[in-house]
This record gives C-alpha cells, structure tokens and sequence, in this order.
C-alpha cells in the first residue's frame, strides 16, 4: 500500500560526523543553507551549492534513493512550475509550438527554478534524514528558548511537534490497518468518481479519528501520571553541548556562506 | 474451500535499513471444513501470513490458491473466491464506524452488491449467531457497547459475507476471562452451524489445543512445525526450545506421569484431564 511508503520526517539511522552534530549546528546549517539557495542568482552559485551538499551527503552515507524518494511527492509541483516559467518568460523566441513558444529566457529561469526546488528539497530532507525526530524539536526548543521572556512557549511548542512526529508512524499504522480491515469486508478506496471515493473514505475516517481521540487521551493520562507539568524547571537526561566537530562545521559552513555571496557579488 | 500456501516468502522494505523477512518459504494446506490453529510469538509472521490468504498482501515469491484458484489475479474467479475468505482482525472492533449495529454488519453485504432486504436478513442471522439479540441491539450505536458486544459485532460484520473460511486473528486478545471463553464457545458454534473452514491465530497453547484439529507452528517467519494437536503436543522438548508451553492439561498429565502414576499424557483439553484423573485416581 503506499501509505507505508511516506517518508515525511524519515531518520535514517547512522554513525556518521553528520549525525553527530548537535541538533542546534545541523538547525541552524539548514537554514543558512536554504537561504543561500535564494541568494544565488548563476549557476555557477547552484554547482557551489550542489557541491556542498554532495559532499555532505557522502560524508552522511545515507543512500541518494533516500533523498529521491523524498522528492517523489513534489514532482508534480516542480514540472509545473517548469512548464510555466518554460511558456510564460517573454524574450527572444527558440522553438514556437502553435500558440507557445520557448525562449530562451524561458528556459534559463525553469531550469533555474527546478534546480532551487530540488536542492531546496535535498537539503531540507537531509536535515530529518539525519537527526532523530525527537533530538531536533529538542534542539529547535533550545534554539527558541532565548524567547521565552517574550511570551514564546517554546517548550510547549516542541513538546507539541516532539508528539505530532512520533504520532506520524502510529497513525500511518493505525490508517493501514483500517483500511485493510474494511478492504476485507468488501470496501473499495480506489475506483469510482471523486464523489463516491470521498464517500468510500467514510468507513476509514471515522475509526481513524475514534483511535486518535483515544490514543490522545491514553497519552494525556500517562504525561499526567507522570507529573508532566509542562517546561518549568525541567531538567534533561541528554545535554545538548557543541563540540570540536561543531567548530568545524561552523568553519565550513561560514566559507560556503562567504562563497556564496562573493558569487553573488562577482556575477550578479 | 480447500487453500494451499506454496513456498511464500514476503519481505518488509526490501533493500533497505529495516528490511525484515516477514516469511520464508512457507507451504502448507487447509482441508475443507477442518480448524487449523496457527501459534507462534508475536513477531513470527502469523499476522502477515494471514494477510495474504485473501489477497491483501501480494506474496513476493510462491502463491496461494484457494481451490485452485490464485487469490491475487485480477481475474472474476479469483475476485469471487476472496469473497469467500472471511478475515477478522486483531481488535476487530476499531473497525466499526457506522450508526447503527444493523448498518455496520450490512456494510459487508452491501459492498457485495446485495440487496438491502437481503443485507437485513443476513445481518439478523449473524447477530443471532454471534449471541446477541438482534432486535435489541439493531438500532442501538456500536460505539455504545461494551467491548465484548463490539467485538461480536464486528465479527458479525464479517458472516454477513457469507464465508466459507473464517480466519480469526487473536479473537480473545484483550477479554477477560469470561468474554474469552464466550468467544471460543461462539467459534465452536459457528462452526457447526455454518460448516467452516477456520483458522484461528492464537498464542494460547489451551485454545487451540481445545478447538484445533491441525495446528501450525511458525518461529521467525518459517514454518517450524505442523501435524495434528497430540503430535505437536506430544514433543515438549522442541515447543519448549521455541519458548512455547504445553496446554495447561497436558503439562498437568505429564507432571503426573512424571511422579509415576498410570496416566495418559496425551491429554489436550480440562475435560479429558478430568475424565483420566478420575479413571485412574477415581
């Protein structure tokens, strides 16, 4: 069934340098990285980038079929962004197709979009590839905790996507299971007209939000036998501490960056 | 209906870090209107095997045929023999979801493409086979029962279709003691009214010991052992190197041979154990 083949915030398990940073570097690195990809205006910027994240994929040894399948479900989404820049860029005409025509600008930004797309996809799902679910919120709280005095409840929000992730595959299970259940009594979730498949979905969806509410109420009577009371003055088993290797990926990092926009400056 | 299993081998996210062979090579048949018990620990492959007796999982290697008929093809044949293969599944009554008992057992029939009279009638016959009364409980919200009377509902949802094979997958999973045996009395009764071929998924040695009259044994995804009850139980050494117990009777007939008393040993059920302490202390 292809429920089990969504890969949204899939770990890849591993020993590398990479899955050994903090949380808070592999965060923050992601993030300059993302935002480099909007700065660059030349190719030349993207191989930089591709290179960067070449190596830092090898290094990762988390396989590329990993990343590709990653890359599956937005497919639809980058070929049609490449058609529409590919028809709709005004500029000298290359190849004229009855009212379309492609031009060579056309064609310069729809490449250059996909290769945003891809990479921007590349990276980000490098960044859950490599850090377990739980040691990421765990390091997004750290990183926002200094807005704590603002009102942010940055404890309460990772605790809200620390629970939203680990639910993922249980649901996922739960929704496989249902489905297999009712397939066996006769239902049918793939053919007829959008109308009748919706209404197919009734005997899954129904059971489906019965169990969440139960597993959510299961979950909030275990947290409370526990005494979870909430982010105050909770202590942790696993300290977060920046290492030599954090030094060293803020080196890389910072070289990329300047490589970047001295890219930026030359060419643009 | 006659369902042999041919050298079936399934593996879970093949050519990847969490690859599990779920089952390798596994061949055996089920006679018409015998009850084979399928035991094993959790982990075994017992789950995913039953998957595939009526098409939900496609085996990556070998077959299953029920009276001859491969039950994965896209073929009207085949199609009309899974509908003969009755499967309940583990905490059967997560599946409910309809607003009255009578639509949710209707809902099997009804994707048949039965029509609404007959959906009724079959739906009042399972009730009723399943121990309920189905004027009282036809209008009333599945979500409203107790868990054994959901469970019965369930099941019911499943002899509205009509099967000629019912598989049970840890029926009494989760009851106490009572609903348990409830349940093991309504299988036997079914059984005998309906004229079934059952198998019954269980780790619980004096279920199936008490209802099976072939009994499957699965370790890691292989077959490990098969044969009638008292054969199996008749070898302590090796359910024992499988982590598995012997009935309750029979451990209890084998202690006293044990102490030397003149008993039989292949004793399976509390009834027979009964009968021979009472021939022979008696």
């Amino acid at each position: 069934m292809a429920i089990k083949d969504i890969t949204l915030g899939q770990y890849f398990p591993g020993e590398s340098r990479i899955h050994r940073l903090d949380p808070r570097t592999k965060i923050i690195g992601t993030f300059v990285f993302l935002i480099s990809l909007f700065l660059v205006d030349h190719f030349l910027g993207f191989a930089l980038a591709g290179l960067f994240l070449l190596v830092l994929i090898l290094v990762s040894g988390v396989p590329f079929r990993f990343l590709f399948r990653g890359l599956k479900p937005i497919l639809f989404l980058i070929v049609f962004t490449m058609l529409i820049n590919l028809f709709m860029t005004s500029g000298t005409a290359l190849v004229a197709l009855g009212p379309l025509t492609i031009t060579e600008e056309g064609l310069y930004r729809a490449s250059f979009m996909a290769l945003r797309l891809v990479l921007l996809i590349f990276g980000s799902s490098l960044l859950t590839l490599v850090t377990k679910p739980i040691t990421l919120t765990d390091g997004m709280e750290r990183l926002m905790s200094p807005f704590n005095r603002l009102g942010l409840p940055s404890h309460e929000l990772a605790m809200m996507m620390t629970i939203a992730l680990r639910f993922i595959p249980t649901l996922l299970d739960e929704t496989d299971k249902i489905m297999k259940a009712q397939t066996a009594r006769g239902a049918d979730f793939e053919s007829g007209n959008l109308f009748r498949r919706a209404k197919g979905l009734i005997p899954l969806l129904v059971p489906l939000f019965v169990s969440a509410f139960r597993i959510a109420a299961d979950l909030a009577m275990a947290m409370e036998a526990r005494c979870y009371r909430g982010g105050q003055g909770r202590t942790r088993m696993n300290r977060m501490a920046f290492g030599k290797g954090d030094a060293l990926a803020a080196l890389i990092l910072a070289l990329y960056a300047a490589g970047i926009l001295y890219l930026r400056g030359r060419l643009g | 209906m006659r369902i042999e299993v041919r050298d079936l081998t399934h593996i879970y996210s093949e050519g990847m870090p969490f690859e599990t062979v779920a089952l390798r090579n596994v061949s055996f048949t089920m006679e018409p209107g015998s009850f084979v018990g399928l035991i094993g620990h959790t982990g075994s492959g017992k789950s995913t095997l039953i998957q595939h007796l009526n098409g939900l999982l496609k085996p990556m290697e070998g077959k299953v045929l029920a009276d001859g008929v491969d039950v994965t093809e896209k073929s009207e044949a085949s199609r009309s023999v899974r509908r003969k293969i009755g499967l309940v599944f583990q905490y059967p009554e997560y599946q409910l979801f309809e607003e009255t008992v009578l639509k949710d057992v209707c809902f099997g029939p009804r994707n048949l493409g039965m029509s609404q009279e007959v959906c009724e009638d079959r739906a009042f016959h399972a009730l009723r086979l399943v121990g309920l009364d189905a004027e009282d409980v036809k209008d009333r919200s599945p979500f409203g029962l107790s868990g054994g009377e959901k469970r019965r509902v369930a099941i019911a949802g499943v002899l509205a279709m009509d099967p000629e094979v019912l598989i049970l997958d840890e029926p009494t999973a989760g009851l106490d003691p009572k609903g348990h045996n409830d349940i093991l009395d309504m299988i036997q009764k079914i059984r005998q009214a309906r004229d079934l071929t059952i198998l019954l998924v269980s780790h619980n040695m004096d279920d199936v010991a008490r209802l099976a009259d072939y009994v499957l044994v699965m370790e890691n995804g292989a077959l490990v052992m098969e044969g009638p009850p008292q054969w199996i139980y008749a070898q302590e050494e090796k359910l024992q190197q499988l982590g598995l117990s012997l009935p309750s009777a029979t451990a209890l007939m084998r202690l006293l041979a044990r102490q030397g008393h003149p008993v039989r040993t292949d004793i399976l059920s509390a009834a027979e154990a009964e009968e021979e302490i009472l021939r022979v202390f008696g």
